[in-house]
């Protein structure tokens, strides 16, 4: 066999061996009332087009279905937090905790098959969930494997490792399907190990490409580091879903904080690429462009939030845009085709560690702020001014909502060496706020924002859809249904638990189901009438 | 990442679990559980500030009998830390290494003038306090790299240092027991100056802060003062009592109850009054109610939005000399 034959049927084999299921290609344009990747759809957006549950019947919700997951013995003493947002796939929902996977029948709730990992350890803080290939299904574990299931049976394909665990990194993002890679990101920020995102192969799980999020010697960005060493342990994790724009063929990864975490003495500079947005080639992993908005971060403040896509008009032009609540309190929305910053508006009206906005539209942190070894104040405490939990746009009102935590630490440094290891510091968390806002998504400014009465550091993930109804949840156990034109709670349940993860809906049969994660169960609501 | 928060409610199951066990102190109905005061202001911390303490953690530990040893491992099994090293190994790694190895990889371990940092070393990650993947490094050296072999070390001796470097790494990874330094950096007559001008109306040297600096340690004090409640994952005690807050509601009929707020959401409110009664009302069934909260830690909130930094040094240097 020649080389070409040789290289045609390799091209060919893996469309052979899946084409069931999930084809890639329909992940481009979902089926309407489907939810076949972590956000949804590429964009991120978290904007469902169903409205057969309306603000006329949202007080009508009732409950169709309950499901409890059992781990057995889990890593954490107060059990498993469902943080995964379920893929809906052919009538099935897909999900995960930290080392278990399940299938569970999106119609009843009847589960369809678990699976169990057996860990070798790392930190079991959570899981975001799994992507689809085809028939094949991938998660991610704390011990750093990508593992891949049959999608029908759970039936274990192999797993390979995408990490060092004694090197303390974790893994928990959903891996991310396009084309044929499996984009899989990687966690940890212990013991200062550069970060990095990879393409891997779904037949095989070979890495087809590695982006590095820090430059190596001599490369652009690394004058943004005093020296090699500093790059090598950058810290820069990759540890949230992406988003992806077809058209433009680009990828769209926040990245972590840099590491020493708390100690910046040994990393002076803007330090490349960590705290940034970047667009990459998802096909070669080659950096197109970045933008940062937290740069020589002090805080641990990762700003893997979701980049959302959108498109709106801005000054008569109808402009490609890139929309970020970043963990840093500010809002960011750039020009996806370039990088180039439009907006930078802070969402939390107290955050006091920057002395404003350079040309480029980033803040410049106040070196005063960093943290000291006899402390020092700052709005907003490490867990940021919001995080993870996925926001959402509308575009019936052209807002973007998220989940906000203003709030308060004392960052103390505790390692003043000059070649500071790990976190270098502390911080201790004085007071905090769990808030809904809503921005204009086009200048940044706030519409409205909603202060849930219990003082909290809680955050949980958001959903709109086309029946003028946004869901999430408040620290206090509710799953809430909100007016999102002026922010009146519509409708409400009491959960066991906060909402933990990103509500999600779908619909079968002519039926539309919401389902939201809580704690260690798994709500689905529906109306009566359809 | 956003580990803080989890680690901490760990921390908070864990106390949960340690009041259980030990029987002390059962927590009051209406108080909230709160979790052990973390360790503040270890002795023994490194005289050059570092967290990179030579002594090894399982020694360091001891420093902290705040922090019972089942917490502490509960800690380290959810930071994804394993086994601590044996303390008379690493003590006697420790000494050898600094002997042997100090010179060119510093005596902390993290590199010196010609040795690389082997508190993360790949290799020393790897090796795990077991010696097996350092020992042939450390009899053959790497001449290519200047070093030399140290062929007179035995398997023990290598044993010993593998373990005070497991120490090592372990102690950079596990920042729920950094040590943090010494606060006390203000001016505390500038801070009586503050105390006078906004805090005097409610608190007195004499009467209610009496002593104060003698129950809590500074970083306890500084949490405390800052804002004394809802600060179950910080570094400070359990909230003072006079934190709580208090709820008048007034129904259409024009009746009236007070008490302390028990629960509080967008739809319902709960209290329990004076007499240990717990009452609940859903708005949507009670059309016309009046809630009025009464938040005893408003001016605390207001200030806390006001703070320089300094004047944060100053108050707790002021509320130190309470002793």
């Amino acid at each position: 066999m020649n080389l070409k034959a040789a290289a045609c049927l390799m091209f060919l084999l893996p469309v052979g061996m899946a084409a069931q299921g999930l084809d890639p290609q329909a992940i481009l344009h979902p089926v309407p009332g489907s939810w076949p990747t972590y956000n949804g759809d590429y964009s991120g957006r978290r904007y469902s087009p169903l409205a057969q549950i309306h603000q006329g019947n949202v007080r009508d919700l009732r409950l169709a279905w309950v499901y409890h997951v059992d781990t057995g013995p889990s890593a954490s003493p107060w059990g498993p937090q469902i943080k995964s947002t379920p893929l809906e796939v052919d009538g099935v929902l897909y999900f995960t905790v930290p080392d278990h996977a399940w299938a569970v029948d999106a119609r009843t709730g009847r589960e369809i098959w678990h699976y169990k990992w057996d860990s070798k350890g790392g930190i079991h803080i959570g899981n975001r969930g799994v992507g689809i290939y085809h028939d094949w299904l991938f998660f991610e574990t704390p011990d750093d494997h990508l593992v891949s299931l049959d999608k029908n049976t759970g039936k274990f394909r192999w797993a390979v490792e995408i990490a060092d665990l004694n090197l303390e990194y974790f893994s928990t993002p959903a891996p991310m399907v396009i084309n044929n890679h499996i984009l899989v990101g990687v966690g940890g920020d212990s013991l200062d190990d550069p970060g990095y995102l990879e393409a891997r192969d779904p037949e095989t799980g070979a890495v087809q490409w590695r982006f590095n999020t820090e430059p190596r010697p001599g490369e652009p960005g690394s004058e943004t580091w005093p020296d090699a060493q500093s790059m090598e342990h950058g810290g820069g994790m990759t540890w949230l879903s992406g988003t992806y724009d077809p058209e433009l063929n680009l990828l769209f990864w926040g990245t972590g904080n840099p590491n020493p975490v708390h100690a910046p003495q040994s990393r002076k500079g803007d330090n490349l690429y960590t705290c940034s947005i970047v667009a990459l080639n998802p096909d070669s992993g080659k950096l197109v462009w970045y933008f940062q908005p937290s740069p020589h971060d002090t805080h641990d403040w990762d700003n893997v939030e979701t980049p959302v896509i959108l498109d709106a008009e801005i000054d008569g032009k109808p402009r490609k845009l890139l929309a970020q609540a970043a963990r840093n309190g500010y809002f960011f929305l750039l020009d996806r085709t370039n990088g180039k910053q439009l907006v930078t508006q802070p969402f939390d009206p107290d955050l006091n560690w920057s002395k404003g906005v350079n040309a480029t539209g980033q803040p410049i942190p106040d070196a005063a702020k960093e943290p000291k070894t006899d402390g020092a104040l700052v709005n907003p405490a490490s867990g940021g001014a919001t995080n993870w939990p996925p926001p959402s746009f509308d575009p019936q009102t052209g807002l973007f909502y998220l989940s906000a935590t203003p709030s308060y630490s004392v960052y103390y440094l505790t390692d003043t060496s000059e070649h500071p290891e790990g976190y270098g510091g502390r911080d201790s968390p004085v007071w905090a706020q769990s808030e809904l806002v809503a921005l204009d998504a086009k200048t940044g400014k706030v519409r409205w924002r909603h202060i849930y009465p219990e003082e909290s550091d809680s955050l949980a993930g958001i959903l709109t859809t086309a029946g003028k109804l946004l869901f999430t949840g408040d620290p206090s156990g509710n799953v809430i249904a909100f007016d999102p034109v002026g922010g009146k709670p519509l409708w409400h349940a009491v959960l066991t638990s906060s909402v933990s993860n990103g509500p999600m809906t779908y619909e079968l049969d002519g039926r539309q189901y919401l389902v939201v994660g809580a704690g260690d169960t798994l709500y689905a609501f529906t109306v009566s009438s359809k | 990442m956003n580990l803080r928060k989890w680690a901490a409610c760990l921390l908070l199951s864990a106390g949960i679990f340690v009041l259980q066990a030990q029987q002390q102190n059962p927590p009051a109905p209406d108080q909230p559980t709160r979790p052990p005061a973390q360790p503040a202001d270890q002795p023994g911390a490194h005289e050059n500030g570092s967290q990179a303490s030579p002594q090894p953690a399982a020694q360091n530990n001891q420093n902290s009998p705040e922090l019972p040893e089942n917490v502490r491992e509960i800690i380290r099994t959810a930071m994804g830390i394993g086994a601590p090293p044996n303390p008379e190994a690493a003590a006697r790694g420790q000494k050898t290494f600094v002997a042997t190895c100090g010179f060119c990889h510093g005596t902390n371990a993290t590199g010196g003038a010609q040795g690389p940092n082997l508190v993360r070393s790949t290799m020393v990650l790897h090796d795990q306090g077991t010696g097996k993947e350092i020992a042939p490094v450390i009899h053959s050296g790497r001449p290519e790299k200047g070093m030399p072999g140290f062929a007179g070390l035995t398997d023990d001796q290598v044993h010993d240092i593998a373990q005070f470097l497991l120490g090592r790494t372990q102690a950079a990874a596990n920042r729920m027991e950094y040590t943090i330094q010494n606060i006390v950096t203000g001016d505390p007559h500038a801070g009586e100056a503050y105390f006078q001008a906004h805090c005097a109306e409610c608190h007195s040297p004499t009467g209610d802060l009496s002593h104060i600096a003698g129950k809590f340690d500074p970083v306890a004090l500084e949490g405390r003062f800052l804002y004394p409640a809802n600060n179950p994952y910080g570094m400070g005690p359990p909230p003072d009592p006079r934190a709580l807050k208090h709820v008048t509601v007034t129904l259409p009929s024009g009746m009236k109850y007070s008490g302390v707020l028990a629960h509080l959401d967008d739809f319902s409110v709960a209290m329990r009054d004076d007499s240990g009664a717990y009452r609940s009302w859903v708005y949507d069934d009670v059309q016309g109610i009046h809630v009025e909260v009464h938040d005893p830690l408003e001016q605390h909130l207001k200030l806390l939005r006001q703070y320089s930094d300094a004047e944060m040094h100053n108050i707790l240097a002021y509320l130190e000399t309470l002793k």
